[in-house]
């Protein structure tokens, strides 16, 4: 396995184009350039390949739209402040059932915030984000080499579901670079495109369109939408767990606070404190099930994140009032390290066997 | 083992290329590493840094809040790292500008006369591949033969005109520590 050192911007950008991606439409924001940029330079080398800085996110956004409607594997990305000019644009492709992928490489919020990493984006993006009742699959990998991993998984997903999926790193997991393997990655599987716009010669019209002036067909359409996410909740839920089977507190934390995470329960278990981690891979569909099977064993969960409590709205719908939930966040663009983290769980697991006694 | 290591000075003296080179040759070694840059407002002539994890198990954060050893390019570098080092941590200066008589007395300070000892072998733009030499010396954080055999793979295309220079470089800085 032939592995390079990259940046997960970068990572991201040969990914996308590995698996069929020929259309990228961006418009710069830190802490996600390196995207742009890769994308920028790598695009003109593949056949049919576009890649145009536009005018604006919003431009990007309906560009990405465009080329969804022409039946091209489209992709933007942008960071925060960007993404928020992106909803309408989601909203409207989640309307037409057009396949899409978005990049969110989120920094510290709200408004223009600043350009250090952040989770401050993740109700944004599990909730649908733009006006209406719709829902994105949203994948938050924690490496660069699970983001080049996530970008063939979302492109799949978006062809097969017909709908935008939103991969959500920060800005650490886009300027660290780390060495990543693409050997694996490969547009596989071929999806009918019998919805397109091509031209009708020679067959009937087809159109796209998200406007339903009657109240009946738009319920329809909303029901019809319904029960396409219930089918990517049935079907798509994606999580990891770490060292659960014998833990008396769970850590529950996605991405770049996994990883920290993940760290900080090592320095617990050389202290033979039973800690475990579940991390949910896809935000949206939530990992709901295990986080409440776990449940039925363990009493105390500690929910970890760059933001103020986000996260933590959905782990307390999974627990359904069971448990106990602990909470540390971090927001503003504050990267913890997993020493600060060991320290905090511990206070709380120490609380937590008193409490028991 | 875990040695999390923090390469700085001005931007344009080519901190972000050593760190890149550390993290790259320590990839190719097969070992887990991460290479982080700060980025944003850095411009020419204001200061960088970068930080790169080198570890025989999966790295958890890629940031040092007290990092094993520190590279300081230039005085302002020098005095932010130097507080945050661990006890017993060593800082490698470039001492043709950084004084270090302000130093903590409980780390160890290995004082490279960078920019004449690049300006022998015929340019300061590789005065950052000296004490590069002279970090691996003094650190071992990588295998400097391995470096030295893989280095026009490590430093990428494009570098292939300056790979003798580099490599002079590295050597110099290499056996100035070895004296």
């Amino acid at each position: 396995m032939k592995k390079q050192l990259m940046s997960g911007n970068a990572a991201l950008g040969e990914a996308a184009v590995l698996s069929g991606c020929t259309c990228y439409f961006g418009y710069p924001i830190t802490p996600q350039n390196e995207l742009t940029e890769y994308m920028a330079k790598r695009m003109p080398e593949v056949p049919g390949g576009t890649f145009i800085q536009s005018e604006s996110e919003i431009a990007a956004i309906n560009m990405v739209l465009g080329a969804s409607v022409a039946g091209a594997r489209a992709m933007t990305s942008s960071s925060s402040p960007g993404m928020s000019l992106k909803q309408e644009g989601i909203s409207y492709l989640a309307a037409d059932e057009l396949p899409a992928v978005i990049i969110n490489m989120v920094r510290g919020g709200p408004g223009m915030g600043n350009i250090s990493p952040a989770q401050s984006d993740y109700l944004q993006a599990t909730r649908g984000g733009g006006h209406g009742d719709y829902r994105t699959i949203v994948l938050a990998p924690s490496s660069v080499q699970e983001l080049a991993d996530a970008v063939p998984v979302a492109f799949d997903l978006a062809d097969s579901y017909r709908n935008p999926v939103i991969i959500l790193g920060d800005g650490m997991l886009g300027q660290m670079m780390e060495p990543v393997s693409f050997d694996h990655i490969r547009q596989e599987k071929v999806y009918p495109k019998d919805y397109i716009l091509t031209g009708a010669k020679g067959r009937p019209a087809r159109k796209i369109h998200s406007l339903l002036f009657d109240t009946k067909l738009e319920e329809e359409h909303n029901w019809k939408l319904f029960r396409k996410y219930k089918g990517m909740e049935q079907n798509e839920v994606r999580f990891e767990t770490f060292l659960v089977d014998d833990a008396e507190m769970v850590v529950i934390a996605y991405g770049t606070s996994a990883r920290i995470a993940k760290g900080a329960i090592r320095r617990l278990r050389q202290e033979n404190l039973k800690v475990g981690l579940i991390r949910p891979i896809t935000l949206w569909p939530f990992p709901t099930n295990i986080i409440r099977e776990t449940a039925t064993r363990v009493k105390d969960f500690f929910v970890f994140e760059m933001s103020t409590g986000q996260l933590i709205e959905d782990v307390r719908l999974a627990l359904e009032g069971r448990g106990h939930i602990h909470f540390y966040g971090r927001p503003g663009g504050v990267i913890p390290t997993p020493v600060e983290l060991f320290r905090i769980v511990s206070r709380h697991y120490y609380q937590s066997q008193q409490v028991k006694k | 083992m875990m040695i999390k290591t923090i390469f700085s000075g001005f931007g344009g003296q080519g901190v972000l290329s050593m760190g890149y080179t550390v993290a790259n040759t320590a990839m190719f070694e097969g070992k887990h590493v991460t290479y982080f840059p700060s980025y944003g407002v850095e411009v020419r002539g204001g200061t960088a840094n970068c930080t790169v994890v080198v570890s025989d198990e999966e790295i958890a954060s890629p940031v040092a809040s007290e990092p094993d050893f520190v590279v300081a390019m230039n005085q302002p570098s020098f005095a932010r790292f130097q507080s945050i080092l661990q006890s017993g941590g060593l800082i490698c200066v470039n001492s043709s500008i950084v004084n270090t008589s302000a130093a903590r007395h409980d780390i160890e300070i290995l004082a490279v006369p960078t920019s004449e000892l690049a300006e022998q072998i015929g340019s300061i733009k590789v005065a950052n591949m000296v004490l590069l030499g002279a970090f691996i010396r003094a650190s071992s954080i990588v295998s400097f033969d391995f470096m030295i055999k893989n280095l026009s793979q490590i430093l990428g295309e494009g570098k292939s005109q300056l790979i003798k220079l580099n490599k002079e470089a590295l050597e110099m800085g290499f056996n100035y520590v070895k004296e």
